[in-house]
């Protein structure tokens, strides 16, 4: 003990480069359970995209690429689901609901939904949150439309707009269709999830815009007017995916079956849970280059102290000489640079992780609003913890170098003093 | 005796050549002892050996009745620590430590030293100041000075009360003298006289400078008694 002491008092007089010393520690401890928690949180965030849906319904196809078009709105259908085929499955004994999703348009490179109200009901993220109306509401009329936070934000869109969607997922002039403009219903609040970026309209209105249509384009000479359309028979002919939800969990292999199974079509249901875990598995690749990254800033925030500790052994020969003559064994003095290492480790630690809550607390508002994602400010995980321990194992380690090479010092010189 | 030295020979290294060879070297307990010689007499490595941070290589080197040659560097270590003080030459201070806190340091390493530093004051550091006072150090304006802005004379009349700091049964002092002025040499030796004759040490004094030889008890000129330079000055003549 009076070793620490000692120690701390030397670090004390050489507070300005020990204070440097621990603010490198801390800066590096600070990014890299940062890292970790932002890494942690946009997985849990990536895996709750989707909640509260048992099966995703579409034609046949990888679960990953099922999963990329219904929900996140990348990439095309390889195929469609008959109205009919999309029937009987809604109906089976054990759905509870479903809900159909009808993709193919988009407005200024947004994609649009096409869908049914039951969409804003069903439709969960974050394990139990719903979609909630920042304004107005769901889709009364058929030419209404009901658009993403994001949407809305980087258009500047505000209800009551006017808007015209386009065909196709590029926004190309000639296949607008401007002659069926939308208003804009409602506004959703920021979820985080790729709602945010999609324009919804009902199932009707995607009929509607398509009536005088055929194989992708207008068909000549034929135009329908808006008005027009609104007397015609808008029963969907067909559906791109069905997002459904199940009485029972229990039945959700059941049901899987008997939509993989489905003779009169080749469809596909998946687990939206495990399609989400083997996507981010691709693209987790990512966080674990970020991780690796910030490890590397802690080895040389280390390697900082690791300097400093050696650069003072020099100039302070004469004062283990002292210690010497007084008693100190050479393991005393061993004790005393590593008491040091320990001691900015340890500040580094502490001082990085106030640093980090800080942060959290001033940013946490900030990257919800403006990315939808969540971070507790809570206690360090065990995960983090064992971070937290590796980086103090690793600080005693490189404390014991300039250790280890102060005692040899004091063991040779002994009680000579060298200036 | 309080040392006592036989046939001893001491190399730095193993291989290399005897710096240090001394048939007897006695000392009496409450002596005080001036050991002189140039440098290059085997000073250092004398005090070195007496301070049981080195041992010979032959003979014996009893101090307080224990064969420091054959202790463990540890248990030399701890001897160190309850039995001795030890005054250097200069820069004596540790930087980062109070004067009291460098006065009361030894008491740190060893608990014989803090026990009997206990038994004069009821704390160490009161007992640190009284060592102070009479090395006339206690001054108010001084006792909260850094130690780095004390004179060199000051600074070694600190590492003193250190060095008598629990009364060890050995002083040793490695030319504690040679950085301060004529006239303050003396005052110092007295002062130091004064102390040792209190705690009843024996004091080693090394110095190169006869001049101050008059005022102890008995002297030793190491260049005379030490057998290893002779050798080497008749290997040379050959």
């Amino acid at each position: 003990m009076p070793i620490l002491a000692l120690a701390w008092k030397s670090l004390l007089n050489r507070r300005f480069t020990a204070a440097l010393t621990v603010l490198s520690i801390a800066l590096s401890v600070t990014l890299l359970i940062g890292v970790e928690r932002l890494r942690t949180e946009a997985r849990t965030s990536f895996a709750n995209t989707i909640s509260g849906t048992d099966l995703i319904v579409g034609a046949r196809s990888g679960p990953v690429q099922l999963l990329l078009y219904a929900v996140f709105h990348i990439g095309d259908a390889t195929n469609n689901i008959s109205w009919e085929s999309y029937q009987a499955i809604a109906t089976q004994p054990k759905v509870a609901w479903s809900v159909p999703i009808s993709l193919g348009d988009s407005h200024r490179g947004f994609r649009v939904v096409g869908t049914t109200p039951d969409y804003f009901v069903h439709y969960h993220y974050a394990r139990d949150r719903g979609l909630e109306f920042a304004q107005g509401h769901a889709f009364a009329d058929l030419y209404d439309a009901v658009l993403g936070a994001e949407v809305a934000d980087s258009l500047g869109y505000r209800l009551g707009d006017s808007i015209v969607l386009a065909h196709g997922a590029d926004d190309v002039s000639f296949t607008r269709h401007e002659d069926k403009p939308f208003r804009i219903a409602g506004i959703l609040r920021r979820s985080g999830t790729p709602v945010d970026r999609s324009v919804h309209v009902s199932l009707q209105a995607i009929e509607a815009m398509h009536v005088d249509w055929h194989g992708g384009a207008p068909i000549r000479g034929l135009s329908i007017a808006p008005e027009q359309a609104r007397a015609m028979n808008l029963r969907p002919k067909a559906i791109t995916a069905a997002l459904v939800g199940l009485k029972s969990k229990v039945a959700t292999f059941q049901v899987q079956r008997v939509v993989n199974d489905y003779r009169n079509e080749p469809l596909t249901a998946i687990l939206p849970g495990v399609a989400l875990s083997q996507l981010w598995s691709l693209i987790g690749i990512a966080e674990n280059a970020l991780l690796i990254v910030s490890v590397f800033v802690v080895v040389v925030g280390l390697f900082g102290m690791l300097t400093a500790l050696l650069t003072s052994l020099n100039e302070r020969r004469r004062e283990m000489a002292i210690l010497r003559s007084v008693g100190a064994r050479p393991a005393h003095v061993f004790a005393l640079v590593m008491g040091e290492a320990t001691v900015l480790t340890l500040l580094g630690v502490v001082v990085g992780l106030a640093l980090l809550y800080g942060l959290l607390l001033i940013g946490q508002p900030l990257i919800e609003s403006r990315y939808g994602l969540f971070i507790a400010v809570g206690a360090p995980s065990a995960h983090e913890g064992l971070l937290l321990g590796a980086v103090l194992l690793a600080g005693f380690l490189v404390g014991s170098i300039p250790s280890y090479r102060a005692y040899r010092l004091s063991l040779a010189d002994g009680l000579s003093l060298r200036v | 005796m309080v040392i006592d030295i036989q046939d001893m020979v001491f190399r730095w290294d193993a291989g290399g050549p005897a710096v240090l060879a001394l048939d007897a070297l006695a000392i009496a307990t409450g002596e005080r002892i001036f050991i002189q010689g140039p440098s290059g007499s085997g000073k250092s490595s004398l005090l070195s050996l007496l301070a049981g941070v080195t041992t010979p290589q032959q003979g014996k080197v009893e101090v307080l009745g224990k064969r420091l040659d054959r202790l463990g560097s540890i248990e030399r270590d701890h001897f160190r620590a309850h039995h001795i003080g030890y005054i250097f030459q200069m820069f004596n201070l540790i930087p980062y430590l109070s004067m009291v806190e460098n006065v009361a340091l030894p008491c740190r390493f060893s608990l014989r030293r803090r026990d009997k530093a206990l038994v004069r004051s009821a704390t160490l550091e009161e007992e640190a100041v009284r060592l102070l006072q009479h090395l006339d150090m206690a001054h108010p304006g001084l006792l909260h000075r850094p130690v780095t802005a004390l004179s060199v004379g000051q600074q070694q009349r600190v590492a003193a009360a250190r060095a008598l700091m629990g009364s060890p049964e050995i002083l040793i002092a490695d030319e504690p003298t040679s950085s301060l002025d004529a006239d303050r040499r003396e005052s110092f030796i007295r002062l130091l006289f004064d102390e040792c004759r209190q705690a009843q040490s024996t004091l080693v004094f090394v110095s190169h400078d006869a001049a101050l030889e008059p005022l102890f008890d008995r002297s030793v000129n190491l260049a005379r008694i030490n057998r290893a330079l002779a050798k080497a000055e008749w290997r040379e003549d050959t």
